[in-house]
């Protein structure tokens, strides 16, 4: 049997370096030519509990993680009792016999994953005794993963062949067991490696790089999941003449200090999560009306105050769309995939100069742990947008009429107030009723400036439509393709810029019967948004703290589309 | 410009001391100006939130650049500024309970990076702008709106609190003394690195201190200023510690480290040694 789509999930106690062994394989998968996506979820500590990741691999672009296990690699008795529900029928389980046994298992293969390590010279080699397994199950040719493996550990040490000797014959290992085994999953249909240059990379690696490519100067930021490795990633890369990234003592001081950047001058930008985020809320009120440029990225993670840290949710949006007190609504990017993770930052940048305000920019663990290979960015075609700078002189009023206003940067003329309280057109602080009214619009009028018709569509005359956000597009996206092929009759609709919408996108949902909202939190925020501004929407929730599964996603839909018909029968 | 422009609607009380510090900063930045030739756009004032912040508004002459931002937060604003552009002249001004109440988390680690930016503190022991209730540096014991049976918490000794968390440059003043004032801030903004004048700036509606910093020989009143001996010498931490143990309002610097290196000095020697890779480098090295 060809197989065209396969996955496989790791299950094990936390430390153990399941992450890296499910990176590895979808490593080695699309060195081939495969294409491959992963997923990981685990409690918040940095060792222990138990730690599940997932990888899925193709022959065509993934789009979600995968319902069904192909198969499971159980590391302890309790990842095989979590996990064994989603393993398919034909699937198989592969566990450490040197951990524990399972005897009324027809489906299962014990391996004694430490001997068979420590019998290489390497104790640390187990995850390539499972690899090796793993490829035999599905019959990948070793050449190409003998390739990967010197490539991986070619770090130009001394003790480099020997390491590179252990893990290839911990793979060899692997393979011999299953050989001897008699089980078989299939074998996966050849790869067709794709014509264009491809990178391999995380959402939060390729959200960073992107604010990189879109010139950014300065980054503040505070250490907290899942947001911590932008952090890491701008401290080590935001280093060039001019550029500074610093880890600040809190997320107060990253949003006052990334105001601070923009007021003079700099493209600045912060990235966190949840609690991080509550605490910005008054310094994005300040940015907004001071009329300050910035981006705020919120990867968003599980329920309110510590919630659940490490757990995937999109309950962020109203938040992140009315953060502060007073009259505020932010303009609001959302990423759906690795690859808007990219491009989701240079606009969040671009807004943020064009229109002089706060921009966020919002993510989910499930987009930004996720690696997954993706056409290369094109760096020398993206071209992100700068501030209009007043170049005049002195006695300048930066905040005059409605729209925008060249802004002064320190150390030129054109000296201002840059006011968080209500103020005139040269930021002087004042009460007057008109002023607070003219002020007021102002700023409000400034989100004209952004609306831009960039979103998806397919079926659009279809009466019943679906419209993800962020995260839940894959799965969504997968749903929606299978719905097609079995001639549901519905349509799609998707953006990442949820505020303000492309005004046309708005146009055609209002016109709509029905615009089905999948989306990971209880209230259904963005379909009480969408109905806001006149569009019968309605939402398919889900709140376990993981992604949706396509199946359910499929028979919710469905429902919903037929009890709609019936309805409009009725009528 | 600020002072006749009609919409401004912010009044300082008569008396107020803030009037005598915002002349001081006015002498100090004009000083500068004439020393370096540097334009006043190129000096930036952060401004807290309450009677003091407001003192960015009032300037005379050719303007800075203000930002009056939100209460508690000027020096992480300030630091946003100062490490964006480290050539400018960054400048705080705040109040007691801005920068030590809501505001003091950020001074340690602000003394700590040494970042190179001068706080200038108008301390009057109350919250006047929302109408006399008690502060950090209100005395134990004082009855205010806040604290009818008295205040219960000890007061807080600023100076003490800068010289142990690190602040490099630490001075105390008074505002009906613009000159030397001017004179303890200007060498506040020339010190390389984290300086605070704190300044006493009495409040005459909820909290005048005046006779009791200055004086009274008719009523046998002894003033609490004093001014610090020229025998003090600034860069002995222990003397300036000790200097802090005999009581009263000592006028003059404190202590003054210019040893360390700034926030922005630091910054600058790791970007001579990061060697960083360009973003087409960057994304290359995910490429497979």
């Amino acid at each position: 049997m060809q197989l065209r789509d396969f996955v496989i999930r790791f299950g094990a106690e936390g430390g153990g370096g399941i992450v890296t062994a499910s990176e590895i394989l979808a490593q080695s998968a699309t060195q081939v030519g495969y294409h491959a996506l992963t997923f990981s979820t685990f409690p918040s500590q940095i060792m222990g509990g138990p730690v599940w990741t997932q990888t899925r691999i193709s022959v065509n672009p993934v789009l979600s993680a995968g319902d069904d296990v192909d198969v499971l690699v159980a590391f302890n008795q309790e990842a095989y009792d979590n996990h064994r529900g989603d393993v398919r029928e034909e699937g198989v389980i592969i566990y450490d016999s040197g951990e524990f046994q399972l005897e009324d298992e027809s489906r299962s293969l014990g391996l004694p994953l430490d001997d068979l390590a420590k019998s290489t010279g390497n104790a640390r080699a187990a995850n390539m005794v499972v690899i090796g397994a793993l490829a035999q199950l599905f019959g990948m040719p070793q050449d190409d993963l003998d390739e990967f493996v010197t490539k991986r550990f070619t770090r130009g040490r001394a003790g480099d062949q020997e390491i590179i000797a252990a893990n290839l014959k911990a793979m060899y290992l692997g393979r011999e067991q299953v050989t001897g085994s008699g089980f078989s999953i299939g074998e996966l249909a050849p790869p067709s490696m794709p014509d264009y240059e491809q990178v391999m990379l995380a959402g939060n690696q390729a959200m960073s790089l992107g604010a990189l490519a879109a010139g950014l100067d300065f980054y503040a930021g505070y250490p907290i999941s899942p947001a911590t490795t932008m952090l890491v990633y701008m401290e080590r890369n935001l280093v060039g003449p001019g550029k500074f990234a610093y880890q600040v003592s809190s997320e107060i001081e990253s949003i006052t200090a990334i105001v601070g950047a923009g007021f003079a001058g700099k493209k600045a930008m912060t990235a966190t999560a949840g609690p991080g985020f509550s605490l910005m809320s008054e310094g994005l009120g300040l940015a907004w009306m001071a009329e300050i440029p910035l981006v705020v990225v919120d990867v968003q993670r599980g329920g309110p105050a510590t919630g659940l840290p490490t757990k995937t949710e999109q309950s962020d949006l109203m938040a992140c769309m009315f953060p502060a007190h007073g009259d505020v609504r932010l303009p609001v990017i959302a990423v759906g995939s690795v690859e808007e993770c990219f491009y989701g930052a240079i606009k969040a940048i671009s807004w943020a100069e064009r229109y002089q305000g706060p921009v966020i920019l919002m993510s989910e663990i499930s987009v930004a742990d996720r690696v997954q290979n993706i056409l290369k960015p094109d760096i020398s075609k993206v071209e992100a947008e700068q501030r209009i700078v007043h170049q005049g002189s002195n006695g300048y009023h930066r905040y005059s009429g409605f729209e925008l206003s060249p802004m002064p940067i320190p150390g030129n003329p054109g000296a201002y107030m840059a006011n968080g309280s209500e103020h005139d057109e040269m930021g002087d602080t004042t009460h007057l009723p008109e002023r607070h009214i003219q002020m007021t619009e102002r700023r409000f009028s400034k989100i004209k400036l952004l609306e831009e018709d960039e979103y998806e569509r397919d079926q659009a005359d279809q009466p019943v439509v679906m419209m993800p956000w962020g995260g839940t597009k894959g799965p969504a996206l997968e749903a929606y393709n299978t719905m097609k092929e079995q001639g549901i009759p519905i349509g799609w609709f998707y953006t990442m810029l949820l505020n303000p919408l492309p005004p046309k996108l708005l146009e055609e949902l209002k016109k709509k019967e029905l615009v089905i909202v999948p989306e990971l939190n209880y209230q259904g925020q963005f379909s009480s948004i969408l109905r806001s501004q006149g569009v019968r929407a309605q939402s398919i929730t889900q709140y376990t703290g993981l992604p949706f599964k396509v199946r359910d996603l499929i028979s919710k839909i469905t429902e919903m589309t037929q009890s709609h018909i019936k309805e409009v029968v009725r009528a | 410009m600020s002072k006749k422009n009609p919409e401004y609607d912010f009044k300082w009380c008569p008396g107020c001391g803030d009037f005598g510090v915002r002349r001081s900063l006015e002498f100090a930045m004009i000083d500068r100006l004439e020393e370096t030739g540097l334009p006043m756009e190129n000096n930036v004032v952060v401004a807290g939130i309450g009677c003091s912040g407001n003192l960015v508004h009032l300037l005379e002459g050719s303007q800075p650049y203000g930002f009056h931002g939100i209460h508690g937060r000027s020096l992480p604003i300030a630091m946003g500024v100062k490490m964006a552009r480290p050539d400018l002249n960054v400048i705080i001004v705040a109040g007691d309970g801005d920068f030590l109440s809501i505001g003091a988390e950020h001074i340690g680690p602000q003394a700590s990076r040494n970042l190179n930016v001068c706080a200038v503190i108008m301390d009057n022991g109350v919250y006047g702008l929302t109408k006399g209730q008690s502060s950090p540096t209100t005395k134990l014991d004082v009855i205010t709106p806040s604290t009818p049976y008295g205040k219960i918490e000890a007061q807080l000794n600023p100076l003490e609190l800068y010289l142990t968390l690190g602040v490099s440059f630490i001075a105390s003043g008074f505002s009906s003394q613009p000159r030397p004032l001017a004179k303890l801030i200007s060498q506040g903004m020339n010190h390389p690195g984290f300086s605070i004048i704190h300044i006493q700036s009495p409040c005459t509606t909820y909290n005048d201190t005046f006779e009791e910093l200055k004086g009274n020989v008719k009523k046998g009143i002894e003033p609490t200023l004093w001014d610090i001996p020229d025998t003090h010498d600034p860069s002995d931490r222990a003397a300036a510690y000790g200097l802090l143990q005999e009581g009263g309002v000592p006028v003059g610097v404190i202590y003054n480290d210019e040893s360390r290196p700034t926030l922005d000095q630091r910054a600058e020697s790791i970007r001579q040694k990061a060697n960083p890779k360009s973003v087409q480098e960057l994304m290359d090295s995910f490429q497979f």
